[in-house]
């Protein structure tokens, strides 16, 4: 089909929709913790404001949980449509955490979800927060086990290899724990609570343009440029252990990252380049002398290993590589920017009246989700050409199927995605575009819940 | 590592693994019935009480379907890798499915045109109805047999495609249909809940017909299948399903008849039980008709053990939490109800 064979257009299916994916569940762990955050504030101190920023974002998460819920779902079962020999092989492995995943986190967030988003006035404030926290709590397990998934297949570790190829488990602590889940699973949550942050931000900075005085709108932003100042440094200084354990684990990545060809001593950090698979050259570089050497091995003229260490065959894709690299970090300095900036004008008491930090977080709002998709790809694709690292070829991980039917099922996948999630996106837009409450008086959270007549779903109320 | 010698795991989890499906053919099932029946339900208003009786547990329910899934990856890898290449459009076609019915809660009490909430309407009518037709037609393909060659399925782009798998394609629809119809007259009042029992009477008298041609049509697929129903010492254990089902159509006509209103739910879920027993009875021990046996397909002890942990502990939990959110949300669903 248009050339592809059927490996090439499987790589494109599964990238596509666990890239679509990733979206939904990335707002859905932020926002959790979030929510609860602003309720457990809320019952604690009973300002209204609280409340209000509660119903305001829990409109949000619905909608975003619904759609990671449903493109989840499809996930789970691409493994064995698409990838049928990894899922024969790996499946004994990966299988169990995938299984302890379903059972500890998506029936936990599940059960829960319909107390959370209905409930409140049929469970009393107490359960309901209760249910609010088991749902955060849900989402995390999620992302400790499906991380403990990928990580297993960047780092295996903790099996043997059967005559025929399968990989059997000898010790499930060394999968779980592999070598890299302890950096990949932080990075990864921090994240997600940086994109959150960022969405946060940029919609409480939108209503501060239109009016400084909105206390909804106030301490949204001012609550996630707090997220900012802390958060970005941390997620920097996460993101240096994580290159340094890829350089244990996987230094062929670590190259493609930096765009080495060579085998230097004293290796540049290229800020700017055109890594050239054919002619194995970085081409326009626009380097730092002794930088990269510095940063990954701590020495002036530390050795740093070029692609050309490994077979051409054995290479991950460059280009790709290194630039999504670049755009995470980039991003990731320019949320510490933010962080920086936010904390001087808080301390100059003009944190609601700088138009420009305003603006500027405004337009920041999808760094956070734009940041964690090109941390993906520059995982995902750094693998290459494995999917289990070094032991399963991705070329050997394949179903079946012919490229026409792969190319049909890829093409119904687009369509579908672009129309049923574009929608959904604009649905979160339209919900973000709508001013929060301004409303000085709210709920008492000591006052007695009423306990009838309330039911899902609103009958088409324009608007809210 | 924990193996326990006297247990054969593979034959534990070939139950826990049924009973998540038949698990999910239950609950999600009537979910679906209730979209399926948006064909024959126009109003507004009714609309939104059939969606929101199910808005709070949907999710719950749709992932007993994950867990059939990820459960059999986990402990039947084998089975994972050649049911889903065989059954790769119809699985797909589920999956998309999924994708418009589950999306289509939210978003069409976000519409805010008359279009738009018509278009998310259809969505969701038409996403139920396909999933459920799909679901059947995988159930038929894998029943009708699927051909494995080392390791790795061997058949061709359209093998799922026969009479049986279309007809259990509409025989769930029906079902499903059927379900919802019931469920319905159990969680609403007045004339919706009427109609869902002129529903209910049609649906039910179709359901058992198309029960009865597939029980005919399954054992002449296979004459394993064929001998393990009417033969002895088989006989003894296939020759109560038909009655179990005959008596539980009396009790379904009964129930409706004095207006009782959770007897027909009960009932039309037992029709699902028996007919799933009737199933295993049919494949068992294959698990991957017609040539690979749960045994064939079980991942290492120490996997299925692991799980098996986890599953002992979790599953209690999660059955205790479950009923507590539908007890929550127990009662009659009235329209007009808001949800602020
Ligand atoms: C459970 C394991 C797992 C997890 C948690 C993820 N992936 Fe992955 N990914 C795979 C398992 C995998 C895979 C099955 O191993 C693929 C399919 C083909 C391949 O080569 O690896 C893959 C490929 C793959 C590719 C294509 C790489 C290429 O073909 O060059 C991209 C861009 C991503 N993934 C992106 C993501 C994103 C954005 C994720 C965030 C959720 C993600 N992956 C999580
Ligand atoms: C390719 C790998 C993945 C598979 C197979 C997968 C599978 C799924 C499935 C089946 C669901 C729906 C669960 C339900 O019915 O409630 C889901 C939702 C979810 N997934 Fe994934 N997932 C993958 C990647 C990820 C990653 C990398 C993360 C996070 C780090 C993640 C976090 C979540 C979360 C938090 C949810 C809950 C729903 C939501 O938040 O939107 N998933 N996933
Ligand atoms: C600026 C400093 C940052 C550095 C040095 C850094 C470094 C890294 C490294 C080395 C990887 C691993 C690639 C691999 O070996 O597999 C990675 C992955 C990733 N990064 Fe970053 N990162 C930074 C900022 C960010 C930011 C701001 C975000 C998002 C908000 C982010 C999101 C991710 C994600 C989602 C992944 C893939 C999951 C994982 O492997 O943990 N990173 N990052």
């Amino acid at each position: 089909m248009f050339g592809f064979d059927a490996l090439a257009l499987a790589r494109a299916q599964f990238a596509f929709t666990v890239m679509f994916h990733i979206v939904f569940p990335a707002l859905s762990i932020g926002l959790a913790s979030y929510l609860m955050v602003l309720e457990g504030l809320w019952l604690r101190t009973g300002r209204a404001v609280y409340i209000y920023l509660f119903r305001y974002w829990l409109k949000i998460f619905s909608l975003a949980f619904g759609m990671g819920v449903v493109s989840g779902l499809v996930m789970s079962y691409q493994f064995g449509t698409n990838w049928a020999v990894f899922s024969d092989k790996a499946g004994p492995i990966i299988g169990p955490l995938m299984g302890y995943e379903v059972l500890s986190a998506f029936f936990l967030e599940a059960g829960f979800l319909g107390i959370m988003l209905f409930g409140m006035n049929k469970v009393g404030r107490g359960l309901h927060f209760l249910a609010t926290c088991i749902v955060a709590f849900g989402t995390l397990f999620s992302a400790f086990w499906i991380l403990s998934v990928n990580s297993w297949m960047q780092t295996p570790d903790g099996f043997t290899l059967a005559a025929d190829g399968r990989f059997l488990p000898t010790s499930w602590m060394r999968i779980m724990f592999n070598p890299s889940f302890f950096v990949r699973f932080p990075h990864m949550v921090l994240a997600s609570y940086l994109s959150v942050a960022f969405l946060v931000g940029a919609t409480g900075a939108w209503h501060l343009l239109h009016d400084r005085q909105n206390p909804a709108a106030r301490m949204m932003f001012s609550m996630s440029m707090w997220m900012a100042a802390i958060v970005a440094p941390i997620q920097i200084g996460m993101g240096d252990l994580h290159g340094l354990n890829t350089l244990q684990y996987q230094p062929a990545k670590v190259a493609a990252m930096e765009g080495l060809f060579d085998t230097t001593r004293g290796a540049p950090l290229a800020l700017f380049g055109i890594p050239n698979m054919q002619t194995e050259h970085l081409d326009y570089a626009i380097e730092i002398p002794h930088a990269s050497s510095l940063i990954l091995r701590h020495e002036w003229n530390g050795e740093v290993q070029g692609l050309k260490a490994w077979p051409v065959a054995d290479r991950p894709n460059a280009l790709v590589v290194f630039w999504s690299f670049r755009v995470m970090v980039g991003l990731g300095f320019a949320m510490l920017s933010i962080g920086l900036a936010s904390l001087w004008l808080r301390h100059k008491r003009r944190l609601y009246d700088s138009r420009v930090l305003h603006w500027a977080v405004v337009a920041m709002g999808p760094s956070g989700l734009i940041a964690l998709l090109a941390g993906w790809v520059t995982t995902e694709v750094g693998r290459q050409p494995y999917t289990v690292f070094g032991l399963l070829r991705t070329a050997d991980s394949l179903s079946p199927i012919a490229a026409p039917g792969v190319a049909a099922s890829l093409a119904a996948f687009a369509v579908v995605y672009f129309l049923v999630f574009g929608s959904g996106v604009l649905f979160l837009l339209k919900l973000m575009a709508a001013p929060p409450h301004s409303g000085e008086t709210g709920p008492d959270p000591q006052m007695p819940a009423r306990s009838s007549g309330i039911m899902p779903g609103p009958v088409l109320v324009a608007g809210e | 590592m924990m193996t326990l010698p006297w247990l054969d795991l593979p034959m534990v989890w070939a139950g826990l693994i049924a009973v998540a499906v038949l698990a999910y053919v239950l609950l999600d099932g009537f979910d679906l019935g209730c979209g399926i029946l948006f064909a024959i339900e126009h109003h507004d208003e009714d609309r939104d009480v059939m969606v929101n009786s199910i808005a709070p547990v949907w999710d719950d329910n749709e992932t007993w379907l994950v867990l059939g899934g990820g459960g059999l990856l986990a402990v039947f890898p084998l089975a994972y890798a050649t049911i889903l290449p065989a059954l790769y459009p119809t699985m797909i076609g589920m999956l998309l499915a999924l994708v418009f019915r589950g999306v289509a809660f939210e978003f069409r009490f976000r519409a805010t045109t008359r279009g738009g909430r018509q278009a998310w309407d259809i969505a969701f009518g038409v996403g139920s109805t396909v999933a459920a037709f799909c679901q059947g037609l995988t159930l038929g393909g894998l029943v009708q047999g699927v051909k494995v060659v080392d390791r790795a399925y061997a058949g061709g782009w359209w093998d799922w495609l026969t009479g049986f798998s279309i007809l259990c394609g509409i025989a769930l629809v029906v079902g499903y249909a059927l379900l919802g119809a019931t469920w319905l007259i159990w969680r609403t009042e007045g004339e919706l809940q009427e109609r869902c029992r002129g529903y209910a009477r049609t649906l039910g008298g179709t359901t058992l017909g198309l029960i009865g041609v597939v029980s005919l049509w399954t054992p002449m697929l296979n004459p394993a299948f064929q001998a393990r129903w009417f033969g002895w010492p088989g006989i003894v254990l296939t020759s109560p399903v038909p009655v179990l089902v005959a008596l539980l159509a009396w009790r379904f006509w009964r129930g409706l008849k004095r207006r009782e209103e959770a007897s027909p739910f009960l009932c039309a879920l037992g029709w699902f039980v028996l007919c799933f027993v009737g199933l295993g009875i049919s494949i068992f021990p294959a698990i991957v008709p017609p040539s690979i046996t749960i045994w064939d397909a079980a991942a290492p002890p120490e996997s299925q053990a692991f799980l098996l942990v986890g599953a002992v502990v979790l599953v209690p939990m999660i059955l205790a939490y479950t009923g507590y959110a539908y007890w929550v949300f127990r009662g009659k669903v009235r329209p007009g109800a808001h949800y602020h």
